[in-house]
């Protein structure tokens, strides 16, 4: 961030050097606040779903909570399957919601899980627009890409869910903070809410501070992943060793840390009387051993570091010198290809696709072979299927029961500015132009009993209808109750508007 | 006389391209392929002649030998022409088709690049790579982290302008496409890149450029002599040649750059 404001300030003295420093974080807050929609947007979309009455359930809390159980679940090497998140989901969903069957609460919990995904959209992320400045001081729209669950698989071929780094920073509520610090942070806080004995805070920070672990577990785990495809891409000179160096030293203080809570922690469960004082004690000496767990496991890891990197070292080694020179396909080509704008990539990869893809003889099916063709099996298409995609559907609305025309045709009739008039009369005068008219007529006319004068002036609107029973009785063929005096009100602007609020509802009041 | 020995030769020239047709029939296999393949090693009037035959059906032979057979390739709008709209044509996806095709086409530079991981790879002819879905997302998905790394440490903003998506760059839209993603029934999603690297590789094998190994890390694959020829008689050049045209791409001294580049670039 400083390093940014130098950079601006030595390049753009006539800037106005708040605008500039204004950005950057602006524009890091707006992302931070972009990770939050999609939970918001479960909230907002949950009364769309027509399998249940769902208007009931938390989903940003359930989404919260999936994406605690990803994160908990990630191991070194692995996360959790979708199905076991689920599992785990549904007694949560159960307390919310108890009296709905079990059924209901897996697919809300699917429902959840799909969404943090983002299921049916090709890249299976979140897309939001934020605004920075450019060069020039001009204001540009940028999209900012962001996933919360990602799908993985794994080498024996199993599809996993990891929490990426954007959902492991929304869900611990430390946005763009750095993780050395955080981490050091959080445990200094536990010590001295365990020292004055506060519990539901201190299994607050050990949870924080295993969720740092589980983030700098993931960055080793990458590190160690791009070392086996390619050991130059890593940094084992410096930063590797650094990184491990770093690791190890936490490692180190963790333990002693987390031993010293540990006893702490036991004794204080041993000795606490009130009951859900020690439940929560032993809440949290589970998850204190858990982070000692997790820190053998990522010590094992480091150790296990160096000697990857030898090995793959050896493997990658060794190759004869080059006998001819030929194009470099991975340097020169892909690289180069990858670092381009999509619009300029597309000539060097369609190029290179339709002269490596070969010729394609034209068939030309004779009898026999038409035959044949029609006689094959249908292809098995186990593998490459086009996905089918669940459109989010909403329901269509009601079809009209009366057109355009009538609308029109019972707006002249009731157009009363000059005299009121009788609903008997009103409908008499529908039947002439159309039978079906009196129908629409008798329900505005009942729609004008009472109408909503608020509503009126705030829509700017000149006049209004107003129906007043007087006691007559109706007489006809197809409608009941009392024939109303039907007439057109103006509406009053502003001061005057609120007397005849005020007349009006007076009148209603008499009327009813 | 002389006239049906014409005949006879036109023929012959015209079967040597025919069976370059056939993609998975080998020389080794058909005693006809193979004479005619010795043929045109040893007789130049004969070579001249199946180039002739090739360029009136709108072809280009790049290489005919034992191993791989006749290799060829189309010359443009030819009626042997594999056009990437055809290709691609499944995955189109409203305005969204030019980048689906990016990525197709970044996928099989992919796999010649992780089939002939080294320039060297590419001339030896005795060469045989070895790839697999598994290994081609992995090292795309890591030259892609590498280049945001690179970005990063420009200080670049890199999110691409709303209103101009086609400016995003290509490793950003590769890294956020999903390895793998599971549809409803199950299924490998054809839309996330291992899907898309799945239907590469198994196009490949039915054009004889590819054959299949076992199942292992999503589907390996060996590379075969002919796709050698095609990627490097071919397809490099004319990328290359492209890239040269935008002014993006450093000749490069023989050592190869997936094992021995930058320490910043890598």
């Amino acid at each position: 961030m400083s390093r940014w404001t130098t950079t601006v300030g030595e390049v753009e003295y006539d800037e106005p050097a708040g605008v500039e420093t204004v950005d950057e974080g602006l524009a890091r807050r707006m992302k931070a606040l972009a990770c939050t929609a999609p939970l918001h947007d479960l909230d907002n979309r949950k009364t769309r779903l027509d399998w249940a009455d769902a208007s009931d359930y938390q989903m940003a809390e359930i989404a919260l909570q999936a994406i605690d159980q990803v994160t908990i679940a990630m191991d070194f090497d692995r996360g959790a399957n979708h199905e076991q998140v689920v599992a785990r989901l549904c007694p949560f969903i159960a307390t919310q919601v108890p009296d709905r069957d079990h059924d209901e609460h897996e697919r809300v919990a699917r429902w959840v899980l799909d969404n943090l995904i983002n299921v049916g959209s090709v890249d299976r992320g979140f897309q939001a627009v934020y605004g920075t400045f450019g060069g020039a001081g001009e204001y540009q729209r940028r999209s900012f890409d962001f996933k919360l669950l990602v799908e993985l698989v794994s080498g024996e071929g199993d599809v996993y869910l990891r929490a990426t780094d954007e959902a492991i920073n929304v869900l611990v509520g430390a946005l763009d903070t750095d993780v050395e610090s955080a981490q050091i942070a959080a445990e200094v806080k536990l010590e001295n809410l365990i020292k004055r004995g506060r519990l539901s805070d201190a299994r607050l920070a050990a949870e924080q501070a295993r969720y740092r672990t589980v983030q700098y577990a993931d960055t080793l785990r990458r590190k160690l992943e791009a070392t086996r495809r390619d050991v130059r891409a890593v940094d084992w000179e410096r930063e590797v060793p650094d990184l491990i160096d770093e690791a190890l030293r936490h490692i180190e203080d963790r333990f002693r840390a987390e031993n010293a809570i540990l006893n702490n922690i036991t004794t204080a469960r041993d000795d606490a009387e009130e009951l859900d004082r020690k439940h929560r004690a032993a809440q949290l000496v589970d998850i204190v051993k858990d982070c000692i767990r997790r820190h053998t496991q990522l010590q094992a890891r480091l150790q296990d570091a160096g000697e990857t990197f030898r090995t793959e070292q050896d493997r990658q080694q060794f190759s004869a010198p080059a006998r001819r020179a030929t194009i470099d396909l991975f340097g020169q080509l892909l690289v180069p290809s990858l670092d381009l704008p999509l619009a300029d990539a597309s000539n060097p990869t369609g190029v290179f696709f339709g002269a490596a893809a070969g010729i394609d003889p034209p068939s030309v099916p004779g009898l026999t072979g038409l035959v044949e063709m029609l006689l094959v099996p249908s292809q098995d298409r186990e593998h490459l299927g086009d996905e089918i995609t669940e459109p989010d559907l909403a329901p269509l609305p009601d079809p009209d029961r009366y057109s355009e025309w009538q609308w029109r045709t019972s707006d002249s009739l009731l157009d009363l500015a000059e005299a009121p008039r009788r609903l008997s009369g009103l409908l008499a005068s529908a039947r002439e132009i159309d039978p079906d008219l009196a129908g629409l007529v008798a329900l505005r006319v009942v729609h004008a009993y009472g109408p909503e004068v608020g509503t009126a002036i705030r829509h700017g609107d000149q006049q209004l209808l107003i129906a007043v029973d007087d006691g007559t009785e109706l007489v006809d063929e197809q409608f009941g109750g009392t024939d109303l005096l039907v007439a057109s009100a103006h509406v009053a602007r502003a001061g005057e508007a609120v007397e005849e609020l005020a007349t009006l509802s007076t009148e209603d009041e008499e009327v009813a | 006389m002389s006239t049906t020995q014409a005949v006879r030769d036109a023929e012959s020239a015209a079967r040597l391209v025919a069976l370059g047709m056939r993609q998975k029939q080998r020389p080794s296999r058909d005693a006809v392929y193979t004479e005619l393949v010795q043929r045109y090693a040893q007789d130049d009037a004969f070579k001249e002649q199946v180039h002739a035959v090739a360029a009136g059906l709108g072809l280009v032979v790049l290489g005919v030998t034992m191993q791989s057979g006749t290799v060829l390739a189309s010359t443009e709008d030819s009626v042997f022409e594999i056009k990437m709209d055809e290709y691609a044509k499944r995955s189109a996806i409203g305005g969204k088709r030019s980048a689906e095709k990016v990525l197709h086409g970044l996928i099989h530079l992919a796999v010649a690049a992780l089939g002939f991981p080294r320039p060297d790879d590419l001339a030896n002819e005795t060469y045989v790579g070895r790839v697999s879905v598994e290994q081609v997302d992995g090292v795309v998905r890591e030259a892609c982290r590498m280049l945001d790394e690179r970005a990063k440490h420009a200080e670049a903003n890199n999110d691409p302008l709303e209103s101009a998506p086609e400016l995003e760059r290509a490793w950003r839209a590769y890294s956020r496409r999903p390895a793998t993603a599971i549809t409803k029934d199950g299924r490998l999603a054809a839309d996330s890149t291992r899907g898309m690297i799945t239907k590469a590789m198994r196009f490949l094998a039915e054009q004889g450029f590819l054959t299949h190994v076992n199942n292992e890390e999503g589907g390996t694959y060996r590379t075969t002599p002919r796709y050698q020829i095609q990627v490097r008689e071919l397809a490099a050049t004319r990328a290359f040649d492209e890239l040269l045209d935008l002014g993006v791409v450093a000749v490069g001294d023989g050592t190869g750059s997936l094992r021995a580049a930058e320490p910043e670039t890598l």
